[in-house]
């Protein structure tokens, strides 16, 4: 206790924390044989992956569906997360008789490379110094991340995928799975994403990542090993984000002009307005589930991202002779990754010959939409994943 | 195979009235060999496409303008992206597909002719139906009645119809030269969707047909 206090990086590896010993959650442990060899040029090793399965696999290893998060999602996609005590972040999607239908797949959700809830990330320990990793964490990229995937699927003895799904950074992971994978992955769900972050994204996450540097108590990152932790800095760049997830519409509509819990201005600087108080309340709750430099990480992961890139940037060849079938769909009001960004996809799909749906959705609930009630959504994920079930053999049952 | 398809036709048919303009369906679908790779370009709801799939064995895909088309489609499992003919086909590289499909759009594109270039350049084969709009009805009302002809099958008034490109069949056959288009089936139906005699003459289609199907693929 008395150590403890003195010297606050020991308390903090002293005490077990989600980042290396994630609850209610599985882990695979990679040694020093199995490194993981980063876009960065370094390899990685020794890591870990944190995930979570639903439902159960079949005998012919063939109904594996692998959901792959957002930026501030994790592994716990369809049962109640252990820090928050909320529901799955997409329990409206999977689950028993949901659109993606834990009865007939074997779901599996890992966190991703980079995070904060099981998987190697910057708040891990580094095994070299006993210490967290902090900014000596190598950057990732989404490739790295997918990369991270493949082996876990090796290590479930799982060679292909009936489906990879996700939306924003979980469909840039779907979009890499299907270019780095193809003949592991059947059917592909990328929603509401883009092939490559765009400036104006990039612009807005910078924004955050400044807001979490500028915090005093980040610390050049090693909050950690001071015992400090940037909340206000993080609050603030997942206000800013937040924003950015709905609309105008949505946000005119939930909040308006109402004030927060009082019937005139206060003339100060208080959260006068219901949408002030919403962010604030935003804020605040991240923090607490959410590591400061997984953020940047995770958002850096986003922004490097560039499908076409790695093609001789021509985004058809990354498609080129897939016999993936796609299923793209994006939101009327989703300006972060808006329809034209999705109908690129499209169009290198169809110039690679791939079989591709795609269907825009009306909503007004802006880029996060991907998460919420949209009946129109679930029929055509439904739609989709049933013919593709049938095509691929799969009995109704699994 | 074909009964079924045909039964289906039949019993969906039963289900409209009189004139419907989807009897084309049938004669299209006659058209497609089993097992081929199928682009239907402006596909509504996916119907076409469903039943190509299911009684012909068709890899099918589909273009849609309108939303609910898309999605309805999607829904029902179909490879439909939303899209406009007009702008789209550009992106499809040769020879992408056995037959491209263009069933009731022709008249409702901007560019016919350039839609059915690509159509050629899409596909080895391009099978397209259209309303005739020399059916002598047609030709009736604009003579005596002096105003933009309506019919069960065109029910837009001139002011609000999607249908900016009308043709007759002269008229499509004449584009299919200009645009090198080798004409290996024809046939044209009446307003009660039963096909004109195969060795009438063409001035009698025109005249008679009400809709025409015509599989075409690239001269030379």
């Amino acid at each position: 206790m008395v150590d403890a206090q003195l010297n606050p990086a020991r308390a903090a590896v002293a005490s077990p924390r989600e980042a290396d010993f994630p609850r209610d959650s599985l882990v695979v442990r990679f040694g020093s044989d199995k490194p993981l060899k980063l876009d960065a040029g370094v390899e990685l090793s020794p890591f870990q992956i944190a995930y979570k399965t639903y439902g159960s696999l079949n005998a012919e290893r063939s109904n594996a569906v692998m959901i792959c998060h957002a930026l501030t999602g994790d592994q716990h996609v369809a049962s109640t997360h252990p820090v928050t005590g909320k529901p799955g972040w997409w329990e409206t999607m999977v689950g028993p008789g949901r659109p993606i239908d834990t009865e007939r797949y074997f779901v599996i959700c890992p966190n991703v490379m980079g995070a904060c809830m099981g998987t190697s990330g910057p708040s891990s320990i580094n095994p070299v110094t006993g210490e967290p990793w902090s900014l000596d964490f190598p950057v990732i990229t989404i490739r790295d991340m997918v990369r991270a995937q493949a082996m876990l699927l090796d290590a479930l003895g799982i060679e292909t995928l009936f489906a990879v799904a996700g939306g924003s950074m979980g469909g840039m992971q779907v979009l890499q799975w299907a270019a780095s994978y193809p003949q592991r992955v059947f059917a592909a769900l990328p929603l509401g994403c883009a092939t490559r972050h765009s400036a104006q994204n990039i612009a807005f996450h910078e924004v955050g990542r400044q807001a979490v540097m500028a915090d005093p108590e980040w610390r050049q990152g090693r909050y950690l090993l001071e015992g400090t932790n940037p909340r206000r800095g993080l609050a603030v760049a997942r206000m800013g984000a937040h924003i950015t997830y709905l609309s105008d519409a949505a946000l005119h509509r939930k909040f308006g002009r109402r004030l927060q819990d009082r019937s005139n201005p206060t003339f100060s600087f208080d959260a006068d307005f219901e949408v002030e108080s919403y962010l604030r309340h935003q804020g605040s709750s991240f923090v607490e589930r959410f590591d400061a430099n997984s953020y940047l990480y995770l958002t850096r992961a986003m922004d490097y991202f560039d499908l076409a890139a790695d093609y001789g940037g021509v985004l058809a060849n990354a498609f080129r002779g897939s016999q993936t079938r796609f299923c793209v769909v994006s939101f009327t009001s989703d300006w972060l990754f808006p329809t034209s960004d999705s109908r690129a996809i499209v169009h290198a799909l169809n110039a690679g010959g791939a079989r591709v749906s795609f269907a825009e959705i009306t909503t007004d609930k802006g880029h996060d939409a991907f998460l919420l009630d949209e009946p129109e959504l679930f029929a055509i994920v439904r739609g989709f994943l049933d013919s593709a079930a049938k095509a691929r053999g799969l009995t109704a049952n699994g | 195979m074909l009964t079924r398809l045909q039964r289906d036709l039949v019993e969906a048919d039963a289900a409209r009235p009189p004139g419907s303009s989807r009897v084309d369906l049938l004669v299209v679908a006659q058209m497609i060999d089993a097992g081929a790779k199928v682009l239907d370009v402006g596909c509504g709801d996916g119907e076409l496409l469903r039943l190509l799939a299911e009684t012909r064995g068709v890899d099918g895909r589909g273009i849609e303008l309108s939303r609910e088309g898309v999605n309805e489609s999607v829904a029902k499992g179909l490879a439909v992206v939303q899209g406009d003919a007009d702008t789209d086909l550009a992106e499809y590289p040769d020879d992408a597909f056995d037959y491209v499909i263009l069933s009731q759009t022709l008249q409702a594109t901007r560019h016919p002719r350039r839609v059915l270039e690509h159509m050629l350049r899409i596909g080895r084969r391009a099978v397209v139906s259209f309303p005739n709009f020399g059916h002598w009805r047609i030709r009736l009302q604009l003579l005596f009645g002096g105003h933009m002809p309506q019919t069960d099958n065109l029910p837009y008034s001139w002011y609000d119809t999607p249908n900016i490109h009308f043709c007759t069949i002269k008229d499509f056959r004449q584009l299919c030269e200009q645009s090198g288009a080798e004409m290996e089936r024809a046939v044209a139906l009446n307003a009660w969707g039963k096909r004109l005699r195969l060795n009438a003459p063409w001035w009698f289609w025109n005249l008679f047909g009400e809709q025409a199907v015509f599989l075409l693929s690239r001269k030379g």
